[in-house]
């Protein structure tokens, strides 16, 4: 997804001479080709996030549409007072790239999980979220950043995905996207586990002989309230899966939605990552199954509270 | 609040007199303290405003301006009674300063008035906002201005963006350090023992230093600042609570709120005075 990112930033860089790229001295093995291409406009500050942040607003007050690169929880937590007064505050055009969100540095510790972003991102006024899911999502999100502007902050996974995307699919900032248009079951995702996301479907289809829908979110603020009502309304269950922590993510955002909205209490579980920093070690497979987002897991939790289970 | 006598052209002492005068009235009208900051940084603003940048009041947006960045906010009283004096807006938009349905808060706010070019307030952020600006300004003659204090060199991010100019020789950046001493719940010498020139030097700075309240001494080393081919910190020495003989020098001057009998005897100080 990162090497998606990077191939439409190579387009913008082209087409737009503004856009200055600040990297917080990562991007070994991804940012090369924008260096060699790009020298001017493509700044290492250092290992200095804040400092990254706070320059890219400078950039942004005289007119440079700015980009500032990091791990995602370096990108985001570090620099967070940054992000909220010079960035959001002035209403600036910075995107902050986070790469990385979610666990996909698995064995690096609970410093490279980024579990929070999310959460802390979208309580910022002016600022845009958008978390993709797999390649198409991340070239659209990528040029639609760049075409509107920020305060925004993408939180990018590794894996490019497989490819979901229809043709009438038409990217935009607060779009959601049906990727599998079902029922009774409506599975609500955000980010790099539509995969297993989609896998999970496919059982729950099998073992209820209920049809599912899926929706992918890939704009968080913005959100797509309209479509996520409407299939919550249609639904009998609803199910929200992000790799991110369950407070103040897809979950806490869609259920307080539902709820502003009028649509009946269902059947509703969030998946997601509990209230604890998660110690285990281990493969990103391995700490997302710990957490129940694993396909064969997510199946039975499904069909047992479809069938009338606690949640 | 006394407006300034129209026409009369005013000394550079008197200037930063003037902008004391305000920053008294204001901050006693609001009750609110962060007054010592503002007084201590007063020659300087007015030598900056006066003397020194690029500017057109009549066009606060003119892209060949150059750029103030005040990063220590708390100093902002300071700022708006001197954009005030500069020009940027009537004098009596000052009295909305820290009151209901008010213009200005405590901490400068972009927008709120022409000539405020960066919000700031929370210390450590200016350096690399201003580090931006120059690096967008670079092909261009406009220069950029920033005001950092003596305690607000504690914040880690300040040395964040002191390397990254350092290290990158940003030669349109002009940094001034309001070294009045005291930060909040100390004196400044209490929390960083060590010579603030040598630290800034180590990090790639030409440091220059200035008698923060002597108006030609000001001018004389940001001239020198602004002329200098690597980038260049004048650490100008001040008196936190200049003016108010009673608090100058002293931790208290940081949150004093000036009292009704300080408004009235700086109301009563000649303006012209012997220097």
């Amino acid at each position: 997804m990162r090497r998606d990112f990077v191939k439409q930033i190579l387009i913008e860089m082209e087409n737009n001479k503004d856009i200055v790229f600040l990297t917080a001295d990562l991007g070994f093995n991804a940012l090369e080709e924008i260096k060699k291409r790009f020298p001017e406009r493509l700044i290492n500050v250092g290992i200095a996030e804040q400092h990254m942040i706070g320059m890219a607003a400078g950039l942004a007050l005289e007119g440079k549409k700015v980009i500032a690169y990091s791990i995602a929880s370096f990108a985001s937590m570090r620099p967070y007072e940054q992000i909220r007064t010079d960035v959001c505050y002035h209403n600036l055009d910075v995107t902050i790239i986070g790469t990385g969100g979610g666990v996909n540095y698995p064995t690096h510790g609970v410093t490279h999980h980024t579990l929070e972003d999310v959460a802390i991102m979208n309580v910022l006024p002016n600022m845009k979220v958008l978390s993709p899911a797999y390649s198409w999502e991340a070239v659209e999100a990528t040029k639609a950043l760049m075409k509107e502007g920020g305060p925004a902050y993408m939180r990018l996974g590794k894996s490019p995905g497989i490819d979901y995307s229809q043709p009438h699919f038409k990217f935009a900032l607060g779009r959601g996207f049906v990727v599998r248009e079902g029922g009774q079951v409506l599975l609500i995702a955000t980010g790099n586990i539509l995969d297993i996301v989609d896998r999970a479907r496919a059982m729950v289809e099998k073992d209820l002989g209920m049809s599912a829908t899926v929706l992918s979110i890939p704009s968080i603020k913005p959100l797509d309230e309209k479509l996520i009502v409407k299939h919550s309304k249609i639904a009998e269950g609803i199910f929200t899966i992000e790799e991110h922590g369950v407070i103040g993510g897809l979950g806490s955002l869609v259920s307080s939605l539902l709820w502003k909205n009028g649509v009946p209490k269902k059947r509703f579980h969030a998946f997601g990552f509990p209230d604890i920093y998660q110690k285990a070690v281990g493969d990103r497979e391995h700490l997302l199954e710990l957490v129940g987002i694993e396909a064969n897991a997510m199946a039975k939790k499904i069909t047992k509270i479809m069938k009338g289970g606690n949640s | 609040m006394p407006t300034i006598t129209k026409n009369k052209k005013l000394s550079m002492i008197e200037t930063g007199d003037e902008v004391r005068r305000l920053v008294v009235e204001m901050s006693h009208r609001s009750k609110s303290g962060e007054t010592g900051s503002s007084l201590s940084i007063s020659d300087i603003l007015a030598v900056l405003y006066f003397k020194v940048l690029k500017i057109d009041p009549k066009k606060p947006n003119d892209p060949k301006r150059d750029r103030f960045v005040l990063s220590k906010g708390h100093g902002a009283a300071a700022l708006y009674a001197t954009l005030a004096l500069r020009g940027y807006f009537p004098v009596k938009k000052l009295l909305r300063h820290r009151v209901n349905n008010g213009v200005f808060h405590g901490h400068p706010s972009r927008g709120s008035a022409p000539g405020v070019e960066v919000s700031t307030g929370s210390l450590g952020h200016g350096l690399s906002i201003a580090a931006g600006i120059a690096v967008a300004l670079q092909e261009t003659k406009s220069k950029v201005y920033v005001l950092i204090g003596d305690g607000e060199c504690n914040e880690g991010s300040i040395w964040e963006a002191a390397l990254f100019i350092g290290n990158a020789g940003i030669q349109n950046i002009i940094a001034i350090i309001d070294d009045n001493k005291f930060q909040g719940f100390s004196a400044t010498k209490e929390t960083n023992r060590f010579s603030l020139g040598a630290q800034w030097k180590a990090f790639g700075w030409k440091v220059l230093y200035a008698d923060g309240h002597d108006p030609k001494d000001i001018e004389k080393k940001l001239i020198e600042a602004r002329d200098m081919k690597k980038p260049t910190v004048v650490i100008a020495d001040t008196i936190s609570g200049k003016s108010i003989t009673h608090i100058e020098d002293t931790l208290g001057a940081h949150y004093y709120v000036p009292t009704q009998v300080d408004v009235d005897h700086a109301n009563k100080k000649p303006n012209k005075k012997k220097k």
